[in-house]
């Protein structure tokens, strides 16, 4: 294992393809650790992510990419390394709290609240102190708008959407806090292309709202296209740092840290 | 555990403990000798109890019904058959622990852990009001007396059980099945039992017909409750309902805690923990001489209501209990 | 005939009203249940807690609605000190020892009751008196009042939990803990919420109960046992399933005293318990998961 003092080939260390020309990042992970019991899942993952800025996250199944973005959320807390958001650590705070700050979470299987209507869903994050009605109208507009079958199924319960809309419902439900950054984690897992090619277009439109995205994917065209800069993580440490403006879908590091 | 890696340890402090509990009556005042003896009793309770909730990972309310049926069944035996037969004593206690165990065993073995603790409860307050109601057999709300059977061998001997061959013969039975019990935890099923109370899952994709073993494993476990039933019964010579309500359940359990669960000889050092605590805060909330001081006021005050609290914060802050606790300070 | 049919009025009538106290009991418990996986051995206690505000507090202001309400309140907050001070501690550790915190606290809480109160059990009067014409017999008004207003809480919560924020944020809780958080629901606090608002219930019915029979320091324990069967008949964790259950459960009691006695009586629900073990484990009326 490489230690955290070690340089590491192709540029991962801090500054190297830096993002915001000099400006503090708005998400700034710093070489945290995760266990789960005796094991030893994250060995020092430092990363970050800039205002507005996307970032993808790649890397085979089991590398840690979801317990990087759970460690963010406040989900996990690391036994080492710190998270920093808006200059903040955050790592010792409850995930409520976390989220309260502006960091949304969009898991994996969308877990979605199913016995809860479309609507309720939305509330649980529209329902919040200081958001006025007139607030809570706009921001309900704004994702029925990018997000019209939700609209439409507004009072159907959440568990009996298709899996699309469920996806469609996680990510609505995490912009409805306002957030400042958006934990995306494998969106497009197991959704047909044209649903696929919605998501990159919401990805598209949060960035250009200025939501910051931590990407988690498997699908590679997809994340080269939406992402500014791409992480790779391997064994639970980020190995390679690029510009997705440099790789290609055949780059062969591409093939390196995802390849089977 | 420390015994089991050094046999040796193990044998010298069992046998100091036994010299010990031996002398003990012929040493001790009449209180205290009862004392040490209803310990024993309610030690071997809550060990049969410990079967369950430290190697198997159950925890049972349903105690009390093993408990008050081994102590009935006794009854039965002591007032039907004649002359009074120590022997036919223990059968009928055990026989009817074990169907008691076996019903309950039936039901309850297929719900898990939370389900399972509150169903035990409820079928020990089944008994209790069947007990309890049924005036004619049971004598209902008073209870039953009868007489002490002899220590007999039929042909061979017979003697009177004094307060001391009472108490030995109570101390020969606990040690015997504490010795048992501890056979059968080291034993392959016993370590079947204790993979179940790891991993249940786990041992079942194993291959493991996991609610045969904990079938087994309930029956047991009654099987010596009963047995402390039957040895309660010969000691005072009565049977009564309150045995059977599930509060006596609740504090085998809080003898398991407080003691240690998983170690046999945890829940007789609980057990005698707590009796003794009882007996102390009894003595101090109805003593007068403390009014001086101003803790008159504590006076009529049950001795549940600390001994409840410290079980509390045990539960809280030393889950594994005095023994748990001795053995980690012992380890530094 | 006709006395018989009376006879069977009567007890459909008592079982309801029965059947409505036990609904409130058993719903706090399903409620703490379903949200947090806490078996609430303490339940009856509070139960037993509230009875005796009801008592204190009638005696300082003598109005039994002051008292019904001052008793409620009390012991709701009383209720979240317990959860804050013995089961947050708790919290990621295994489920059993919730178990045993709770039944510790219901010996403690039974015992110092004792202590305070004294074994005599004292009287709360009825704030409704009279009665009205039934087959012969003078039926208490007060009987009727209280099946209606326990029906009230009920129907009140459940309204509580459809609607308003805070209905949204206990349910969200209850069905996906983490992704609540996730959305920035401060969940300690709507734990604690819960387990104050289920101890409040608790101690309604304990007040609500009062006039009945007398309110001493052991009547904790015959409410929660048949708590706890209504739970397990009804479903865990399902508000409507208690309700229903604790309904059909004490009109089935409530025939069975017919020819049985009282005490005799509860056979009836052991029964019921039964049957549902074997039949429907997961409760009657819950749809049959997988």
């Amino acid at each position: 294992m490489s230690g955290p003092m070690e340089a590491r080939p192709n540029g991962a260390e801090r500054g190297d393809a830096a993002p915001r020309g000099g400006r503090p990042a708005l998400l700034s992970v710093a070489g945290i650790h995760s266990h789960y019991g005796k094991s030893h899942i994250l060995h020092g993952v430092t990363l970050e992510v800039g205002r507005g800025e996307v970032v993808g996250l790649l890397g085979r199944n089991g590398v840690g990419k979801s317990t990087t973005l759970k460690a963010v959320a406040g989900l996990v807390h690391p036994s080492a390394g710190e998270v920093v958001f808006e200059g903040r650590p955050i790592s010792r705070l409850a995930p409520h709290q976390v989220a309260r700050l502006g960091i949304g979470y969009v898991p994996e299987d969308r877990r979605i609240f199913p016995l809860l209507t479309v609507l309720e869903n939305l509330r649980t994050g529209l329902d919040r102190g200081g958001v006025g009605k007139a607030k809570k109208a706009e921001l309900l507009d704004k994702v029925f708008t990018y997000f019209p079958i939700l609209a439409e199924r507004r009072k159907q319960p959440g568990g009996t959407l298709s899996g699309g809309e469920q996806q469609m419902l996680a990510i609505a439900r995490a912009m409805t806090l306002e957030p400042k950054i958006i934990l995306l984690d494998e969106p497009t897992e197991g959704l047909m292309p044209r649903m696929v090619s919605q998501i990159l277009q919401i990805v598209g439109a949060l960035r250009d709202e200025g939501v910051a995205v931590l990407l988690v994917e498997q699908n590679v065209p997809l994340t080269l296209d939406a992402s500014r800069r791409i992480y790779f993580i391997e064994k639970g440490e980020v190995r390679h740092h690029a510009m997705a403006s440099d790789l290609h879908v055949d780059d062969p590091v591409i093939h390196q840290y995802l390849g089977v | 555990m420390i015994s089991r890696r050094h046999p040796v340890i193990f044998w010298s402090v069992f046998t100091v403990a036994m010299a010990l509990l031996v002398v003990a009556p012929l040493v001790l005042p009449e209180f205290w000798r009862r004392f040490v003896t209803e310990v024993l009793i309610w030690g071997l309770l809550a060990m049969s109890s410990d079967l369950l909730i430290g190697y198997t990972g159950m925890i049972s309310f349903g105690h009390s019904a093993f408990f008050g049926l081994g102590m009935y069944g006794a009854a039965a035996a002591l007032l039907t058959t004649r002359p009074a037969n120590l022997w036919v004593a223990l059968l009928y206690g055990l026989v009817a622990a074990a169907g008691v165990a076996a019903f309950v065993a039936y039901f309850s073995t297929r719900l898990r852990d939370i389900y399972f603790a509150i169903t035990t409860l409820i079928f020990s307050q089944i008994f209790y009001v069947i007990i309890f109601t049924s005036t004619k057999w049971t004598g209902g709300e008073n209870g039953l007396n009868f007489d002490q059977p002899a220590l007999a061998v039929p042909g061979l001997f017979s003697i009177e059980f004094t307060p001391e061959v009472l108490h030995w013969f109570v101390l020969a039975v606990v040690a015997g099945s504490y010795l048992l019990l501890r056979r059968i935890t080291q034993s392959p099923f016993g370590m079947v039992l204790q993979s179940i109370r790891e991993n249940e899952a786990r041992t079942r994709a194993i291959g493991y017909p996991v609610e045969r073993y904990k079938i087994v494993a309930v029956m047991l476990s009654g099987l010596f409750a009963g047995l402390a039933g039957v040895l309660y019964a010969i000691q005072n010579q009565f049977a009564a309902p309150d045995f059977v309500f599930f509060v006596v359940s609740g504090q085998t359990v809080i003898y398991n805690v407080i003691g240690g669960v998983g170690t046999l000889v945890g829940p007789i050092v609980g057990a005698a923990f707590f009796l003794l605590l009882s007996e102390a805060f009894s003595r101090l909330f109805t003593a007068t001489y403390l009014d001086p001081i101003g803790l008159h006021g504590l006076v009529g005050m049950s001795y549940l209501v600390p001994l409840g609290v410290i079980f509390i914060l045990m539960v809280i802050f030393m889950p594994q209990g005095l023994l748990g606790f001795a053995k980690r300070w012992l380890n530094r | 005939m006709e006395e018989l049919l009376g006879q069977i009025l009567i007890q459909t009538i008592n079982g309801v009203v029965t059947g409505m106290i036990l609904a409130l009991v058993a719903s706090g418990l399903t409620l703490i249940f379903g949200i947090m996986d806490v078996v609430n051995f303490a339940h009856g206690e509070l139960l037993m807690l509230g009875a005796y505000m009801g008592v204190v507090m009638l005696a300082l202001t003598g109005s039994f609605w002051l008292a019904l309400v001052a008793a409620t309140l009390l012991i709701a907050i009383f209720g979240a000190l317990m959860y804050v001070v013995t089961l947050r501690p708790l919290i990621g550790r295994d489920p059993l020892t919730t178990i045993l915190a709770t039944f510790g606290m219901s010996l403690v809480l039974q015992n110092y009751a004792l202590w305070q109160f004294g074994a005599v059990s004292r009287k709360i009067n009825e704030p409704i008196v009279g009665h009205f014409n039934l087959f012969h017999l003078d039926y208490p008004w007060y009987r009727v009042a209280v099946a209606f207003l326990s029906a009230g809480i009920i129907g009140g919560f459940w309204l509580f939990l459809k609607r308003g924020t805070w209905g949204i944020w206990i349910r969200a809780t209850t069905q996906d803990r983490v992704m609540a958080q996730a959305m920035g629901i401060p969940v300690p606090w709507v734990l604690t919420g819960v387990f104050a608002i289920g101890a409040g219930m608790a101690a309604a019915s304990g007040v609500l109960f009062g006039p009945f029979g007398g309110v001493d320091s052991t009547m904790g324990l015959n409410w929660i046992l048949r708590a706890f069967i209504v739970v397990v008949v009804g479903g865990m964790g399902s508000l409507a399933g208690s309700v229903l259950a604790a309904i059909m459960i004490s009109l089935l009691e409530a025939y069975a005293s017919l020819w049985v006695s009282p005490s005799q009586a509860i056979i009836v629900s052991f029964v019921v318990l039964i049957l549902t073990l074997l039949w429907r484990p997961t409760g009657l009326f819950v749809a049959t998961p997988k």
